[in-house]
This record gives C-alpha cells, sequence and structure tokens, in this order.
C-alpha cells in the first residue's frame, strides 16, 4: 500500500480548492491599472497583397489610444523557429520570416494586419471596423500536394517554392528497405489521412503587457505552457529585450494541449506595445480568434506500406507523407513530423528496416504545430492502421499478428534512432485483454446485433518517445534551445519547503504531485513543501510542460535539488550531533547516526542553517537552498495497448463508443490518481478526433469549421466511462524517478483503437470491402461508406 | 450607462452597466472572476451561473436582464464555514476537474441537476453536461463525481 | 501559485462584451413593447440565446433592444376552449417541457432543445421568429397545423414561414402566442449536427383525426417543409413499413460539412419512420 501522501498516494489535488471556489487566477483575471485594450484587424482573405492601409477614420474614433500596422515593427525581428530540419540532401529547411504584423502580404485568414489599442474592448474593436485596407486577394494554396505543383501560387514570394522541406529518415536506409519490399510475401499499404485539429484549451489565450518606465522592465502575462522560453524567444528574437528586463508570467493556465507552447504574435504586440505606450496593454481572444490564430495541430496526409514475410514476420515498413505547415513556421512545428514522428515509426515492433520520407509544405492556412502527442499520434495511428489492415488481409487475428512481431528484449535500438530502455508489450497486451474482456467480445456482438446495431472491436498498441530530451542529441536534429528542466528548492528555516520548477502546471496538478516526490524523500508531510511556478522571476531558467516531460525531466530537477539539501542536511546534522557524515541517516523527517540512539529533528537541522550557532561555517555556507539542472540522457518510452468497442447505427452511420480500455506501462507512478486523469483526458481527445473533430478549409482558404458550431467538441454523452489500467510497471532506467510521462498516451493510442473498432463492425455486417476510412468518422462519412 | 444592483450569492452588488454589458462582464468586473468565457456562440458553459435558482449563461444574459434577481456563482458554493460543499467536495474527491476552467460552470451545472433530479443516472448527467464542454478531463471523474455528490456509490467505477 | 499581477486594478473594470451599443427597454405589458419597438431599427429581444450570440459576432446592428421577458401576457401554457395548446411567445423551452404534458411529443421536443441553460433563457415566439433552418420548434408548428397569433394577426403555420431565418412577420410585429391542435398520437425525432447539436435534420409527425401531418426540420435550403408524399402514405396507412417504400422528399436539400444532400434526404426518411415507430 502506498503510503498517504507520498510517491505512490493519489493525494487529493490542493489546487482544486482555488478552482472549486472561483480563486483561481488565470491570465484574463489579471487587469493592471491603466490597461488599455487592443483589438486586431485580421485578415479575411486567405492570400493577398497589401495594397495600402488607412487607419484615418479610426484613429478619431472616440478612446483609441494608437494603431499599429506592419510598418511599425519594421525595425523589429519576426516571430522566431525554434527548430531547424535539415532535408535529406543535406540543406536547411526553407524558413520565411513571421512578422508581428503582416508586412506587405496576407498568408492566412486570420493573420493580424493592424491592432487597435483603445481604452476599451469595444471601442477598439470599433475602430478595428473603421480601418480600411485595401487588398489585392491572390490565389490561395490550400491543399498540399497542389502547392507542390511547379506553377503553384507561392506562399512566401522569397522562396522558392512552398516546399519547407523534403525529409529522409533514415536516408542511408532507402535501399536496403526497397530490398526488402521487393523480397516481401505480403505488402499491405494504406493512404490516409491524418486530419487537421484546433487544439481548444477552454481558456482562450490572453496577454497583457506591462512596462515600468522606472526600472524599464517588461513585465508579459500570458497564458503559457513555458514562460521561460517565451521570455528567451520574445526577448532574444523579437523585441531584443535582455532577460533581467523581462518577465513572463503564466499563472492559472486553463489548459493547452501544445497550442500555448508557442510564441504568438499578440504576446509580442502586447509587450512591445506596452513599452511605447508606457501602460498595460491587454488582449483576450475570444473563440473565433481562437479558431484562427492558435497554433493547429496534425493535418498529415500518408501513404504507408508495410512489408511481410511468409511467416508474417514485419520485415520493412516504408512511408511518405505530406505535413501542413500552414502560412508560416510555428515555433517547434518543424520537428513535429521528424524528430516526433519518424522516430516513432517502429512502435512496439521488431520491424528491422524503415524509411520514412516527409514533405513539410507551406499553404495559406493557419500554422500548425505540437499538439497533444505531437508527431507520434500521427506516427501511431498510421502504423497501428497498416497493422489491422494487413491482418484482415492475411486473415490472422489482429492481436496475434501484433503479439507475433513484438518488441521483447530491452533495450532494444530501433532502425529509426531511438533506443527503448524498458517496456513489456506482452504484459500491457495481457492486461489489455483482461480489462477490455476480450473474450466476451462475441457475445456482446450477438446483443448488438439484437438490437439492429453493428458492433466491431479494435485494439492497437503505441508507444511515444517521452520527457523530451537530451540537450545535445536534440541539438545534432535542430533544435535551437536546450532540453533540461531546473528547480530551486528552498528549505526556510523552520523545515517548509519552496520549490520552485520550469515546468509549469495548467492541469496536470504539479503543486500536489511534485511535493508527494520531495516530501517522500524527506520523509516529512507534503503539506509542509509548496510548488512555485509559472514566473521567470521565480524559478531559475524553465524549458517548461509539454511532451509528457514534467516528472520524467522537471521531477528529476527536483530530486536533484532535493538530493543536494539532503547533503548538505546531513552534514549539518554530522557536525551537532558530532558524528561521521557517513553515518548519518535520513528517515521519516529524523536525522539519525547508525548504531547510537542519537537524532535530531528535520526542523532542528534546518534551523541550525539559519541559525548557525552550532555549524560548521568553515566547510559549509549557512543557508538551505540548492538548485539543480537536470538533463535527461535518453526519451522515456511509456507504451501500452488499447482497446475501443463500438457500435454503428446502419442507418444513419452514428458511430457510439461503447466501451474503452487501456493498458498503459508509464513505469513508477507518483499519484494513481492524476495519472488516470491524464489519461481520461486523452483518451477524449483521441476519441475526439476519431469520431467529431476536424479543422476544414474551403478551397479558398475560408476556415469553415470556426466556432463551436461547426467544430464538433467531444461532450459528456460522446464518451463512455474509460477502463484504464497503469498496473504493467517497467521503470525508466535512466531517471532518479523511474517514470515515464503520461500527458500524451491518451491521445497518441486511442484513435487507431476507434478506427479499427468501426472497421471492424462493418466488415462484420458485410461491408468486406470497407478497408479504411478517414476521420473524423462522422455520420455522415460512415454512411457513405457503406453505400459502396 | 446606468447603476443597477443585482443580489450576488446574497450580497447586492452594484455597479455601471450599458445595454449591452452581459452578465458574465458585469461579474467579473465586480471582481467575481470564477464566472468564465470559453466561447462567444453560447455552447462551452464556462459561465453558467444560477438567475433566480435557474442555470443561465451568464454570456447570454444581459446584465440589466438580472437587475433585481438572486445570481449565485461559485464564488458563494462553499458551506458557510468556508469548507467545500458536498459537489465541490465529490470534484475534489474524485479528481473531477484539472486546468478547473470549466469547473465553475461544471459545478453550478451540477447544482442545477442535483436540485432537479436528486439521484441522476449517469446517462441523465452526460446529457444533463451538453452545454458544458471540458477539454481536459474526458469526462469520467466529472460524471462520477456527480454521481457520488447525489450520494451513489461510485466504488465499481473503473479505478481512480 | 499564488498572487502575482503586482498592480491588481481595485475597481470594476469592463470586460469585453464588443457588441455595437443599443439602448434597452425592458417594458411589463405588449402595449409598451409596441410603442418601444415603433423607434427605427429597434428589435424585440427574448430568450437571447439566438440574439446575444449574433451581436456579438456583430452581424446586427439594432438601435434598441426591447425585452418581452417582462411581459406577464406572453408567458405560460394553458388549453383553449377548442382543446388546443396555448403557449406565450415568452414561454421557455423548459417550461414548455414541463408544463406541456397535453401534448407529450412537444414537451419532449422543447425538453431537447440545446442544454438546459439554454432551455431556461430560450423562448418558443424567439425560436419561430428566428426560423433558424435547423432550429426544432418550426417542425412542431407546421406539423401540428399551429396558429402563430401576434399583436395584430393570427397565422397559420402553413404561411408563416418563408424561407432560411425569415417568416411572414412585419417589422415591429410581435409573436404572441402559439396554439397547437393536439394530434391523437406524435412523435419528434431529432438526428444531431455532430458540433451545434441542432437538427441535421429533424421530423416531426402528428396524426390527426383528418390525417397526418409531416414537417422535416435540418434537411432544406428553403427551411422547414411539410412531406407531402409521407402524409398521404401514412395517412392511410400509419406505420413505418408505408415510409419506407417512399422516394426521398425531392426539395433541395442543404449539403454542408455534417452531411450531403443526398445523406439528409435519407436521413428525412429515416428519422420520418422513426417518428412514426415512437408515436405508436
Ligand atoms: C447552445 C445552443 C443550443 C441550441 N440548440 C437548439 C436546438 O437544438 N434546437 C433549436 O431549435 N434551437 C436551439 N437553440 C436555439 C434556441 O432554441 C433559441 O432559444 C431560439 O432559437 C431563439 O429563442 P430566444 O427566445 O432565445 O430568442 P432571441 O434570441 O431573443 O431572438 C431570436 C430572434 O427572434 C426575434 N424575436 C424574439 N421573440 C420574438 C417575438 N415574440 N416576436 C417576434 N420576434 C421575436 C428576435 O428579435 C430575434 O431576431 C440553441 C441555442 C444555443 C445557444
Ligand atoms: S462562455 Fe461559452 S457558453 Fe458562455
Ligand atoms: S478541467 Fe480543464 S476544461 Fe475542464
Amino acid at each position: 500500500m502506498p503510503k498517504d501522501g507520498g510517491i505512490g498516494a493519489s493525494t487529493k489535488r490542493r489546487e482544486d480548492i482555488r478552482f472549486l471556489t472561483g480563486t483561481g487566477q488565470y491570465t484574463d483575471d489579471i487587469n493592471l491599472r491603466g490597461q488599455a485594450h487592443v483589438a486586431f484587424l485580421r485578415s479575411d482573405v486567405a492570400h493577398g497583397r497589401i495594397k495600402g492601409i488607412d487607419t484615418k477614420a479610426a484613429e478619431g474614433m472616440p478612446g483609441v489610444v494608437r494603431i499599429f500596422t506592419g510598418a511599425d515593427f519594421e525595425g523589429v525581428g519576426g516571430l522566431p523557429c525554434g527548430w531547424q530540419v535539415t532535408d535529406r540532401h543535406g540543406e536547411v529547411m526553407q524558413e520565411p520570416g513571421h512578422p508581428v504584423l503582416a508586412q506587405g502580404k496576407v498568408r492566412h485568414v486570420g493573420d493580424p494586419i493592424a491592432a487597435v489599442v483603445a481604452e476599451t474592448p469595444e471601442q477598439a474593436r470599433d475602430a478595428v471596423e473603421a480601418i480600411a485596407v485595401d487588398i489585392e486577394e491572390l490565389p490561395a494554396v490550400i491543399d498540399m500536394k497542389a502547392a507542390l505543383a511547379d506553377d503553384a501560387p507561392k506562399v512566401h514570394d522569397d522562396l522558392k517554392s512552398n516546399l519547407c522541406y523534403d525529409w529522409g529518415f533514415v536516408e542511408e536506409n532507402k535501399a536496403a528497405v526497397e530490398e526488402a519490399f521487393g523480397k516481401a510475401a505480403h505488402v499491405t499499404s494504406l493512404e490516409l489521412v491524418n486530419n487537421r485539429l484546433v487544439a481548444n484549451p477552454m481558456e482562450p489565450r490572453v496577454a497583457v503587457g506591462d512596462f515600468a518606465a522606472h526600472s524599464g522592465e517588461s513585465t508579459l502575462y500570458t497564458t503559457s505552457q513555458n514562460p521561460h522560453v517565451i521570455r528567451l524567444l520574445m526577448g532574444a528574437f523579437v523585441l531584443g529585450i535582455p532577460e533581467h528586463k523581462l518577465r513572463v508570467v503564466a499563472p492559472d493556465v486553463g489548459g493547452g494541449f501544445g497550442s500555448k507552447i508557442f510564441h504568438y504574435a499578440e504576446e509580442a504586440f502586447c509587450t512591445f506595445a506596452a513599452k511605447q505606450l508606457k501602460r498595460p496593454v491587454k488582449w483576450t481572444s475570444s473563440r473565433a480568434e481562437a479558431f484562427m490564430s492558435d497554433a493547429h495541430g496534425r493535418d498529415h496526409v500518408t501513404k504507408i506500406e508495410l512489408a511481410l514475410d511468409a511467416d508474417n514476420n514485419f520485415t520493412a515498413l516504408r512511408t511518405e507523407t505530406y505535413a501542413n505547415m500552414g502560412a508560416y513556421l510555428s515555433t517547434f512545428a518543424p520537428s513535429v513530423p521528424t524528430w516526433l514522428h519518424g522516430t516513432l515509426m517502429a512502435g512496439n515492433y521488431r520491424t528491422p528496416l524503415i524509411y520514412v520520407n516527409v514533405k513539410a509544405v507551406f499553404t495559406n492556412t493557419v500554422p500548425v504545430d505540437a499538439y497533444r502527442g505531437a508527431g507520434r499520434p500521427e506516427a501511431t495511428y498510421q502504423l497501428e492502421r497498416v497493422i489491422d489492415k494487413a491482418a484482415r488481409e492475411l486473415g490472422v487475428d489482429p492481436i496475434a499478428l501484433r503479439r507475433q512481431n513484438f518488441v521483447t528484449e530491452f533495450p532494444y535500438a530501433t532502425p529509426v534512432a531511438v533506443e527503448y530502455d524498458t517496456g513489456d508489450y506482452v504484459a500491457t497486451m495481457d492486461k489489455l485483454e483482461e480489462i477490455a474482456d476480450i473474450s466476451g467480445f462475441e457475445k456482446r456482438l450477438a446483443e448488438s446485433k439484437a438490437r439492429g446495431k453493428l458492433r466491431g472491436l479494435g485494439v492497437n498498441c503505441y508507444i511515444e518517445a517521452c520527457g523530451i530530451a537530451p540537450s545535445n542529441l536534440v541539438g545534432q536534429l535542430g533544435a535551437r534551445a536546450g532540453l533540461y528542466e531546473s528547480a530551486t528548492v528552498r528549505v526556510n528555516a523552520t523545515g517548509g519547503l519552496v520549490v520552485m520548477t520550469g515546468s509549469h502546471s495548467h492541469g496536470q496538478g504539479h503543486e500536489t504531485s511534485f511535493p508527494q516526490v520531495v516530501a517522500d524523500m524527506i520523509g516529512i508531510d507534503a503539506s509542509m513543501v509548496e510548488i512555485e511556478h509559472g514566473d521567470t522571476d521565480k524559478a531559475p531558467m524553465g524549458m517548461g510542460t509539454y511532451g509528457s516531460r514534467s516528472l520524467a525531466v522537471g521531477g528529476s530537477a527536483i530530486v536533484r535539488a532535493t538530493e543536494k539539501i539532503i547533503a548538505k542536511a546531513k552534514r549539518i546534522a554530522a557536525h551537532i550531533m558530532e558524528a561521521s557524515e557517513d553515518d548519518i541517516e535520513l528517515k521519516n523527517g529524523q536525522f539519525t547516526v547508525a548504531g547510537t540512539d542519537k537524532s535530531l529533528a528535520w526542523g532542528d537541522v534546518t534551523l541550525a542553517a539559519y541559525v548557525p550557532h552550532n555549524y560548521p561555517l568553515d566547510e559549509l555556507e549557512p543557508g538551505l537552498e540548492e538548485t539543480a539542472f537536470y538533463d535527461p540522457s535518453n526519451f522515456t518510452y511509456p507504451a501500452g495497448a488499447y482497446a475501443c468497442e463500438v457500435e454503428v447505427d446502419p442507418e444513419t452511420g452514428k458511430v457510439t463508443i461503447e466501451s474503452f480500455a487501456a493498458a498503459d506501462d508509464f513505469g513508477n507512478i507518483v499519484n494513481p490518481m492524476i495519472v488516470s486523469g491524464q489519461v481520461h483526458g486523452g483518451l477524449a481527445q483521441g476519441i475526439g478526433q476519431a469520431l467529431l473533430e476536424g479543422c476544414v478549409y474551403d478551397e479558398n482558404g475560408q476556415l469553415l469549421t470556426g466556432s463551436y458550431m461547426d467544430y464538433a467538441m467531444p461532450r459528456a454523452e460522446d464518451v463512455p466511462f474509460y477502463k484504464v489500467d497503469h498496473s504493467c510497471q517497467t521503470p525508466c532506467t535512466h531517471n532518479p524517478l523511474g517514470v515515464k510521462g503520461c500527458g500524451e498516451a491518451g491521445a497518441i493510442g486511442s484513435p487507431p483503437a476507434v478506427v479499427n473498432a468501426v472497421v471492424d463492425a462493418l466488415q462484420r455486417a458485410g461491408h468486406t470491402n470497407v478497408m479504411h476510412i478517414d476521420m473524423p468518422l462522422s455520420p455522415s462519412r460512415v454512411w457513405k461508406t457503406m453505400q459502396g | 450607462m446606468s447603476d443597477i444592483t443585482i443580489n450576488v450569492n446574497g450580497k447586492p452588488v452594484s455597479g455601471p452597466v450599458e445595454g449591452r454589458t452581459l452578465l458574465v462582464d458585469f461579474l467579473r468586473g465586480a471582481g467575481l472572476t470564477g464566472t468564465h468565457v470559453g466561447c462567444d456562440t453560447s455552447q462551452c458553459g464556462a459561465c453558467v451561473v444560477h438567475v433566480d435558482g435557474k442555470a443561465v449563461k451568464a454570456c447570454s444574459i444581459f446584465a440589466v436582464e438580472a437587475e433585481g434577481a438572486e445570481v449565485a456563482t461559485i464564488e458563494g458554493q462553499a458551506n458557510p464555514d468556508g469548507s467545500l460543499n458536498v459537489i465541490q467536495q465529490a470534484f475534489q474527491d474524485h479528481h473531477g476537474l484539472q486546468c478547473g476552467f470549466c469547473t465553475p460552470g461544471m459545478v453550478m451545472s451540477a447544482a442545477a441537476l442535483l436540485k432537479e433530479n436528486p439521484r441522476p443516472s449517469e446517462h441523465e448527467i452526460r446529457e444533463y453536461l451538453e452545454g458544458n464542454i471540458c477539454r481536459c478531463t474526458g469526462y469520467h471523474n466529472i460524471v462520477k463525481a456527480i454521481m457520488a455528490a447525489s450520494g451513489q456509490d461510485v466504488s465499481a467505477i473503473a479505478a481512480e | 501559485m499564488k498572487g502575482q499581477g503586482r498592480s491588481k486594478a481595485t475597481g470594476p473594470v469592463q470586460e469585453e462584451t464588443k457588441m455595437y451599443a443599443f439602448d434597452f427597454e425592458r417594458p411589463d405589458t405588449i402595449d409598451d413593447a409596441l410603442k418601444a419597438l415603433g423607434a427605427e431599427d429597434a428589435q424585440p429581444l427574448s430568450g437571447g440565446q439566438t440574439l446575444i450570440p449574433t451581436l456579438k459576432s456583430r452581424l446586427a446592428m439594432p438601435s434598441k433592444l426591447v425585452s418581452l421577458t417582462a411581459i406577464p401576457e406572453l408567458k405560460g401554457i394553458c388549453t383553449s376552449d377548442d382543446g388546443a395548446l396555448c403557449v406565450g411567445a415568452a414561454t421557455t423551452h423548459a417550461e414548455v417541457a414541463a408544463g406541456a404534458g397535453a401534448y407529450p411529443a412537444l414537451a419532449a421536443l422543447a425538453g431537447n432543445i440545446g442544454d438546459p441553460a439554454v432551455r431556461n433563457r430560450g423562448t418558443i415566439g424567439g425560436s419561430l421568429a428566428n426560423n433558424d433552418p435547423s432550429a426544432c420548434y418550426p417542425a412542431a408548428a407546421l406539423a401540428s397545423g399551429a396558429t402563430i397569433v401576434t399583436n395584430s394577426r393570427q397565422i397559420a403555420a402553413d404561411d408563416f414561414f418563408d424561407g432560411m431565418f425569415t417568416t411572414v412577420l412585419d417589422e415591429g410585429e410581435i409573436i404572441v402566442e402559439v396554439r397547437f391542435p393536439v394530434p391523437q398520437k406524435a412523435s419528434y425525432q431529432k438526428f444531431e449536427q455532430p458540433a451545434s447539436r441542432f437538427a441535421l435534420v429533424g421530423v416531426f409527425v402528428a396524426k390527426y383525426p383528418d390525417g397526418v401531418r409531416v414537417a422535416v426540420t435540418g434537411a432544406a435550403e428553403d427551411g422547414v417543409f411539410r412531406w407531402t408524399q409521407a402524409e398521404t402514405a401514412l395517412s392511410s396507412d400509419f406505420s413505418a413499413g408505408a415510409v419506407s417504400g417512399l422516394d426521398v422528399p425531392d426539395n433541395a436539400m442543404i449539403g454542408d460539412l455534417h452531411g450531403s444532400p443526398e445523406y439528409r434526404a435519407h436521413l428525412v426518411k429515416v428519422m420520418t419512420g422513426r417518428a412514426v415507430k415512437a408515436a405508436g
């Protein structure tokens, strides 16, 4: 049984109290004295040349403080891209500029052209409508393949083409892969679309810029998953403000799912305008604006081929993907279809030869970047769909085919550059079969049939690379940032601790789970530990929360800093108890000397650190505060197996999720309650992608899904109670907690299970020609498929 | 601009409003920022409050329409001694929230539901929450918390 | 996380409403409402569940809103001498769901519009006046042969709807009451559009002694319509089987992201069959 409050306990979340009583503080709850409001004039065409902007009438409108256009930003940097991909010919990607406000051209619906700062939001919006813009509309490129045609209009006139890069991985394997396909006993191929999604955290983005004229210090309050990264990118690349003159605060953040990682124009604008106007400037996104300005996710078009030998062993895998970048390169966009995607193509299987080709394409759409899972859902989806199809073509059980090809020995070096440290895919599949009651499926099938419904079962596996990542490795791969994490642990005189972490919580419960770790190490009550995050003035540095890295990387930094604290505290205790440092033990908050009955309480030692009367001053500084930077030596590799049962209404094509089971291996677990919650949320997003969500542009680049009236969000009625299990645990071998990360698994592992299940249902009902349906499996799409 | 007074959580709150001032903006402007705005099409439910005992989307009613009404918001839900009420406590116990942004609306909707239907089934809860979108929890623990708050045994519902 | 925001404002701050400005009146009699509506570009406001989102997106620019929700004459449900169910225009969906026991299919329809918070504000008058092509009430009114009573006249449902988002209401004319003859059997079946949860296709079937009426919403480009072939077939044989043999209606159907014209036409048939079955 886990101890109450330490590692392994389902400690209730302390942050819930403020959220449940309406006393949380989100960015939009911050109003600074004298603040002005900004409204953006956004392009309503997908592609056009700006021939003139007339702000005269607008300037005279009530309450208008100042109107900014692209010209005001000419001496200012553009929004930077944090990852440079080198293509298969050894050339670096094409990297266009990304101005804060459009200069010369608009490149997607929603591209900001001008900004009105006014006394009230209404006045700002009124004045926006009074700005006259003369735009010569240009033909838009929306479809990726069309964008690569020789005569396609160019999104960026100064680039050679709309191709950002043509990436091959592992390029040296290409010939061997071709050869293996030539020898294959069976080849299964599948073309599929990984639908474009909008992250849609329930809190829309907000930015409040502030400037203190007396100190020359700028402050930005923003809805961010990584305030330090924003400080670095915005300060160094856009506005030229050194870190010591720039503070970025991300207070309570209402969900992110990737979309709040990136540095956005509105953040730079509010910081810039506050400095120019010497007063705070606030922007609150409407949901409509969010749809056209938050980075989108996914949007891959892929052809995947799997080669098998006569015994159904996977012998080679080949994929060709078109990845939409949108109109500009968002902060981490180039890494998503490449290093976060290609490196996962081995999945849970022993496929010896793999070749991945990705063509990243500019189009006149909102930039696309990481969304929960980022690259790994795209990899998992194609792989697990093609395996299902192969099983169907070969007439073998899809679970058996997977089991037969599982990696079973660890560490395992894949042919796509990564090395899995631990895992047990057989165990998670066994667990899945148990919790999903796979053997009882036939009975449930019969019951559905009696009710006139088509039932189907879909199973798949997934693996992800989390805890991103060793800085030296990602540096070689093109990252322009390190990916360590930092923590400062400050022990107060009376023994309480404040932990300042560079990880950021926007729903993950760090304020509860991080203290569990620290308290466990010292043997004190978790209530003695307080977490501070989200403020660049507090934690030394931080890369933030995404890629399921908070506990694996941020937690490890906390462990390292706490180890330093304990080491120093032991030296103090040794001095006071006149014992050798090596004989000091710390247990349950008590320092003891081995083999004696001498002891000192935690609080006695911490007090001595600050009241150093009896203290080894010649050896040790007073005080008890330590900082650690942790840089992981490898990724972590959570993995699991998922099963979904659906019913399809044969008359309408409507799919309902009857049950969903997830067996995950996250390594060690600090707070099982929080882990399950993370999986639940991921599952709903994956089910949403599979059945409901899809961001659609028409051929002119108009966004057809610009609100919840047309973008279908999963609701309570669309999902069942999930069965989740994480009792299979193969601890990560290279971080001190043995944890792997759980934030994205649900979203990565669930879409193929749903699609596999629907295809299964249709096949069982006699639609034997149906091998695939593209997501989202909306009623109309499923119905159309059934019409043949 | 005219001044109006609305009884919020039993206390009169006064402030200047225009015709177009929404109730949610009136409340937030008065410092009651627990009521959130998550959309502009009246669909997400982050703004749900009670007006004269009924669940209403505070983004879809003008402040002047609530003049003289009894409005209840998330800030007034805790017990008089400051402890969490049954629904709030169940949300904490069953991890019915993550980022907390949808939570005020969820709690207010749950309170309205339990008033109408003291022992709702899973299906009734899911149906009732049609107008409350949560992007974090996948709804599992929200539904479970509401069942628990209504005194139902939820131990059989999948772990954690 | 504790307090940040170093210089938090203390006084009330106007947050972002962002609509155009307008005057607001809240009369308590129909006469006063009509007077107020005499102003140029004045517009009635009922539950606001359609009008407020419209104003937020700046798609309407009234000079004045005249709220109808404080007028007692416009509220409530009763049964008239001829047995019709009369619903005041400002009666909310929730009130109809709870109070229209005399017409269960109507109560069920109202209880399934939007979500509980929308039902606590949205009204029948607002829904009919708005005539959204995907709204539910228009199907009930048309299938029931309801009478829409305004401040100046009585309009048969057959004459009231005039294509998507348009009705025969004049400027300044308001709906006061809706009278529904109560059928022997009826049912409304709604197939929800996955995002908005309005009707992708909704079919209301009502069986009266003198025949069956079938009204379809959500499907056609011209808005709610009567499917006369189905009415004829069902009037002689009130069974789901009577529908399955029919061709789909030949109205021009809506084609969009959520369903092609063919799909909608197909759903009209499916939902009609289900409504007949559910009506019993
Ligand atoms: C989230 C959500 C989900 C919804 N789901 C559905 C659904 O599933 N099915 C459905 O049918 N509807 C749905 N609706 C719409 C809802 O039913 C609205 O309440 C209704 O359409 C309009 O009624 P209202 O009273 O709110 O009218 P308002 O919004 O106040 O007014 C609508 C229009 O009617 C005019 N008007 C109002 N009253 C009168 C009157 N008495 N005489 C003349 N003109 C008048 C107004 O000037 C305005 O033009 C939904 C709305 C929301 C926000
Ligand atoms: S803010 Fe979304 S429903 Fe009110
Ligand atoms: S808890 Fe984040 S939206 Fe519900």
